[in-house]
């Protein structure tokens, strides 16, 4: 029931988001056909707009946009003329998609352990070793550990390849290069909340009933601990999905995060609104599940 | 003491953990499975390796002839289109391809195309006199939108059709004489229009497929293709496959069977698939990291070459103080442009004191001004800003990318201790940055410019008042006149002297812009395994000479 | 018998507790000063360079961070300790200047997140049903507009007429400030979705507590129950959190910058020299000093923070009994 209801708030949602980023990226000064080299004559630019319906008014061209939209159609996309919006999405989607689950699953495969174990080893070296590890991580950004992989793991030692997306072996740098922040993250949000847990006093009363430590800690605190990072990994997940653009740049993977970015500053008006539509989409779902997987890990919250 | 047992101890209400236990356990090992089904199923197709892997700049916006203005894009089209004539890889001089032969008439204007009878379709079928007189058609249409519609305006009518005036596509001054012969007619003699006939725009394109497919023409397959090559897929930020047309009537001298174009952006990313092999050869004059070129200038594979383009800059003429010539004198001779090229750009670029670039057919151009602190100060004070005291502050404009900042800072520096004025540095996104030299919503502003063809026109005719590149505000009947008899005239030397004469105004007397260096390409490819690629000012380099030493 | 003994042992209040704690962490209380000192530093550099001291420092001290030199990519040395960059600029000099405009940018980012992230997200929480939804739906559209387009237009279209504007308050005032006011902007406005998730998140999960029930059934109000009750508890998730989001504004902030929509030279940040130094890394040639000392100077405060956090954590920490 819960999860219709919230289902169903997908689709006022989009339309306002849509309707948002159709207006916010015409604001931008700047149009998606202006060339260092202007055309012969002003006849050219004017049938240039026309042709795409640019020179009509704004709500006439919104309206226009939701036909197509109803039809599935997210339009020609303004910079590659040749391409629409969804040749472009369909084609860099998939692999965008598994970039961003690998990712997740790697920054997830570190940093929750790492959290977990700074937790209980909390105050000693062990903990502030980890720490430094996790906040490391946190503090050097993509765009410097994508070309320091490259460098060394790549080109010196010819262990991987240095970029493109064609074998399996091509997205092991990728996958680190883009989940090492967020595993360091993680690592942080998972520490404190096992921390957090551990004090709490049904942690206690177990400890007193004389259950072993391990099962304590596995059993009882980790899926409650495990909530900070959660509600972080919604957004998370969808951050990653859509692509990182500066991964993609450096090992140049024909992804879509690329153009999340390029597309704005081409002035792409097509491509971005579908671009936050597809965003847009998948936050709202994945966030939903998040929400919903809340109350299978704490029992104590209801959803109304 | 009381034993350490398990969950059984445990009261009920705590059963929901063995639940949720197995619930967390289900998830985690859903995802496994799906990462690991995902980490196979997304890594690309396993195609052959192509036999030349190019890095060719920025992702193509199109690959039709009519509508692409980029680079990147050309050289693809030029693989996959082919016009009247083309450049040769070596001399970039025009000579015969779908035209085997023409002749001129004795004032200049008139052109007959002989069309070979044996250019066919890649799919089959003739390419016919039809085929051009369409192609050209659809250039100058105004429907069609095409950038550079302009390239036809020589031909008689294609300005007005293209500005709306004439209605009818057929009155083109392009004529269907037979199925294979051609005739132009010209609104004034043009020494290079065989090396228009060359240009992207002008290629051939199949009406056919257009007709039907409309917009999405090139994504129609099998495609029809006029030149060398076949268009064999097109995968956006990934690759553009291109393989050797059979069919094509020059076949036999194709050097290669298949090859990649790889849209990079980032000099690095090129540098690290080219070092590891990934890639053969990088062209593209932005993909270079500046900081390595003294190391890899050094290099057998780092092949530089001048070709026909100026980095300079504009002044808005309109804009007190700068309506002053002595001002933009003076500013000028204050920078020392040496340092520029040597401290920043480290190509070897050589500096410019005119325009048009070096090396252009036919012209020797006039030298501008050099590098003169004394002179500038004595000009900046005879315009009234005695040791740069009363200069308003004023701002430079440029687009985001190291080279042009750094060359502005170090602009930023000469102004002001050599003249003592206050320079800021305005920085902002490609697309504003034109939006605000088209409204000349700027003081100083930085600029370049690529010559299409070998001609001094391509470079001075965008100063005339009236042409859109313009840009300055700067108007000037005589630069106007001078450039109008110029391209009216048929004698070579007349012509270059006239040309000269406009140029001195440009870069002399007058100085709405103010020329800093020329450019230098810089390509990159190991020479004992590559060859067939071949230096031109044009930086013309058809896929079709390439070849893999054995 | 005195006020402040209880079966001999001091009794102190809950504050002066926390500060007992504080001060007991060691790595905290070393951060802390980390941090003061940098701040001074930071402060006190423009007055390195001037002509009155200046004679009696070292030369490395006194550079002007936007001063052109012959000594292109210089490494470390004596004259310059952090090397040179492309211009001859003093590395040491610039990311001492860089500082101060990433230290800002860190606490706004920090401040809004904290003001705004956590109260949106507690009351959504704590109100629960629809107007919970209703909140966190605010927050997704604001997510999934990507700030890219958002900062573009901020800054592109606002801009040029906000510098207009302060032209004629302050003559011949600072133009650099407006982008940097506009950075501030964008970047607060992204920065506290993700805290108002998590917190929402926590209390959620708090409201139904035992605790909760019992001050309600003792009288205490909703706001109180919020803040002096529920919020405490959940402190340690919002420090730990506050602490990532400052390198993560810092690093949005050079991610701007690598695409060119960061700070406007000739000022700099850390954000913009690592995203310099990050486009030095390739296989032939590196300029190492160019990433490695603001990446370096930016993990270390970053470490400092965070520490400092974990400390805090501890100090505020409603359940030690020490």
């Amino acid at each position: 029931m819960y999860f219709f209801k919230r289902a169903l708030y997908l689709i006022p949602l989009l339309l306002v988001i849509s309707f948002l980023a159709f207006v916010l990226v015409r604001v931008a000064p700047g149009g998606p056909f202006d060339k260092e080299r202007k055309p012969a004559s002003p006849e050219i630019e004017r049938n240039l707009k026309a042709k795409y319906h640019l020179d009509e008014p704004l709500w006439k061209q919104y309206a226009r946009y939701l036909a197509g939209l109803a039809r599935g159609d997210f339009g020609p996309s303004l910079k590659y003329r040749n391409h629409t919006v969804n040749d472009i999405l369909l084609q860099g989607l998939p692999v965008s998609l598994s970039l961003g689950f690998i990712a997740f699953g790697f920054a997830q495969a570190i940093g929750i352990p790492l959290g977990f174990y700074t937790a209980v080893r909390r105050g000693q070296w062990a903990d502030y070793g980890g720490s430094f590890l996790a906040l490391l991580a946190v503090c050097v950004p993509g765009f410097v550990v994508g070309p320091l992989l490259i460098m060394w793991l790549a080109v010196k030692f010819h262990w991987f390849p240095v970029g493109l997306w064609e074998t399996p072996w091509h997205a092991v740098l990728p996958m680190v290069a883009l989940g090492l922040y967020f595993g360091g993250k993680i690592a942080r949000l998972m520490r404190e909340g096992m921390l957090n847990t551990l004090s709490a006093e049904y942690i206690t009363t177990a400890r007193a009933k004389g259950l072993r430590e391990s099962v304590i800690l596995w059993k009882h605190a980790f899926r409650l601990a495990v909530l900070p990072v959660l509600s972080y990994s919604g957004p998370l997940l969808a951050d990653l999905l859509t692509g990182s653009f500066v991964v993609e740049n450096i090992f140049q993977i024909p992804g879509v995060g690329v153009f999340l970015v390029n597309s704005s500053l081409n002035r792409d008006y097509t491509m971005v609104v579908g671009l936050v539509l597809l965003y847009a989409a998948l936050l709202v779902v994945l966030n939903l599940l998040v929400d919903l997987s809340y109350s299978l890990l704490d029992p104590r919250v209801k959803h109304e | 003491m009381i034993p350490a047992r398990d969950d059984h101890d445990v009261p009920a209400g705590m059963n929901y953990f063995r639940r949720t236990r197995d619930s967390l356990a289900a998830c985690f090992s859903f995802l496994t499975v799906l990462l690991a089904v995902l980490s196979l199923v997304g890594c690309g197709k396993n195609e052959p390796r192509a036999d030349i892997t190019i890095i060719n700049g920025a992702e193509p916006e199109s690959l039709d002839p009519a509508i692409i203005t980029g680079q990147p894009d050309g050289r693809v089209v030029g693989a996959l289109f082919e016009g009247l004539t083309r450049l040769n890889a070596k001399t970039a001089t025009p000579e015969p391809a779908l035209a085997e032969r023409w002749e001129i008439s004795p004032d200049g204007k008139m052109y007959t195309f002989h069309l070979r009878t044996n250019a066919v379709w890649s799919t089959g079928g003739s390419i016919t006199a039809e085929d051009v007189v369409y192609s050209w058609r659809r250039v100058v249409d105004p429907l069609t939108a095409s950038d550079y519609a302009g390239q036809l305006f020589l031909v008689k009518n294609a300005e007005e059709i293209n500005a709306g005036k004439i209605k009818d596509l057929a009155a083109l001054g392009a004529q269907v004489l037979d199925p294979y012969t051609l005739r132009v007619e010209l609104v004034a003699p043009a020494s290079f229009f065989l090396d228009l006939c060359a240009f992207r725009t002008l290629a051939v394109v199949p009406r056919a497929t257009i007709e039907k497919y409309g917009d999405q023409w090139i994504m129609a397959r099998p495609l029809p293709t006029s030149g060398p090559y076949t268009l064999d897929a097109w995968r956006i930020r990934d690759k553009i496959r291109v393989r050797k047309n059979p069919r094509h009537w020059d076949a036999a001298n194709v050097q290669n069977e298949v090859v990649d174009f790889l849209p990079v952006e980032s000099p690095n990313t090129a540098l690290n698939l080219y070092e590891s092999g990934a890639a053969d050869i990088i062209w593209d004059k932005g993909l270079v990291p500046t900081e390595l070129l003294d190391i890899l200038r050094k290099r057998t594979d780092c092949h530089n070459f001048d070709y026909l383009g100026t980095y300079f800059y504009r002044y808005n003429t309109t804009h007190k103080p700068f309506d002053d010539p002595r001002v933009r004198k003076a500013l000028l001779l204050a920078v020392d442009k040496r340092r520029l090229v040597e401290r920043i750009t480290r190509a070897g670029e050589k500096t410019a004191s005119h325009l048009t670039p070096p090396g252009m057919a036919n012209y020797t151009a006039p030298e501008g001004l050099g590098y003169d602190p004394a002179l500038a100060k004595k000009l900046l004070s005879e315009a009234g800003f005695p040791g740069g005291k009363g200069f308003p502050p004023f701002q430079y404009l440029y687009n985001s990318s190291k080279v042009h900042e750094q060359i502005a800072v170090e602009l930023q520096q000469m102004w002001k201790e050599t003249l003592g004025l206050k320079m800021e540095l305005r920085q902002t996104e490609w697309k504003v940055y034109l939006a605000e030299q088209s409204k000349t919503n700027y003081h100083l502003c930085r600029s370049s410019w690529i010559g299409d063809y070998n001609d001094p026109n391509t470079f001075l005719d965008m100063f005339m008042s009236n042409n859109g590149n313009n840009r300055t505000g700067w108007v000037n009947a005589r630069y106007d006149q001078l450039m109008r008899d110029a391209n009216q005239q048929t004698d070579v030397k007349r012509r270059a002297a006239l040309l000269r004469e406009a140029e001195t105004l440009l870069i002399r007397d007058e100085l709405p812009i103010a020329p800093l260096y020329f450019y230098v390409g810089v390509t990159f490819y190991d020479p004992k395994k590559i060859e067939g690629i071949y230096s031109n000012v044009l930086d013309e380099h058809p896929i079709y000479t390439i070849r893999k030493k054995r | 018998m005195s006020d402040r003994t209880l079966n001999g042992r001091e009794r102190l209040t809950p504050s002066q507790r926390a500060r007992r704690r504080f001060m007991s962490h060691r790595v905290a209380m070393a951060s802390g000063a980390f941090v003061v000192a940098l701040i001074l530093l930071v402060l006190a550099w423009p007055i390195f360079s001037h002509p009155t001291f200046a004679p009696h420092l070292p030369q490395a001290l006194t550079w002007a961070p936007d001063k052109l030199n012959d000594a292109q990519f210089h490494p470390p040395s004596a004259a310059h300790w952090f090397g040179t960059d492309a211009l001859g600029r003093d590395q040491l000099a610039r990311v001492a200047v860089g500082a101060r405009v990433s230290l800002l940018v860190g606490a706004v980012g920090a401040g809004v997140s904290l003001i705004i992230g956590v109260l949106w997200g507690a009351i959504s929480g704590y109100v629960g049903g629809r107007t919970d939804s209703m909140m966190m739906r605010f927050v997704d559209i604001l997510y999934s507009l990507p700030s890219i387009i958002f900062v573009i237009v901020l800054i592109t279209t606002l801009e040029v007429l906000v510098k207009q504007w302060m032209a004629k308050i302050f003559v011949g005032g600072a133009p650099e400030a407006v982008r940097l006011l506009f950075l501030f902007f964008g970047i607060g406005a992204v920065s506290w979705l993700t805290m108002a998730r998590i917190v929402r998140g926590e209390v959620l999960s708090l409201r139904t507590r035992q605790f909760v029930d019992a001050s309600r059934a003792l009288g205490a109000g909703h706001a109180q129950l919020l803040f002096r009750h529920i919020l405490p508890n959940i402190s340690g998730v919002i420090i730990v959190y506050l602490a990532l989001t400052v390198p993560s504004v810092i690093l949005y902030e050079s991610f701007l910058s690598y695409l060119g929509l960061g700070i406007q030279p000739p000022m700099a940040s850390w954000g913009s020299l690592i995203a310099d130094g990050a486009q030095q890394i390739n296989p032939i040639r590196i300029y190492w000093w160019l990433l490695v000392f603001p990446a370096g100077v930016l993990t270390a405060t970053l470490l400092a923070l965070s520490f400092l956090g974990d400390g805090l954590r501890d100090a505020l920490d409603p359940r030690a009994n020490r």
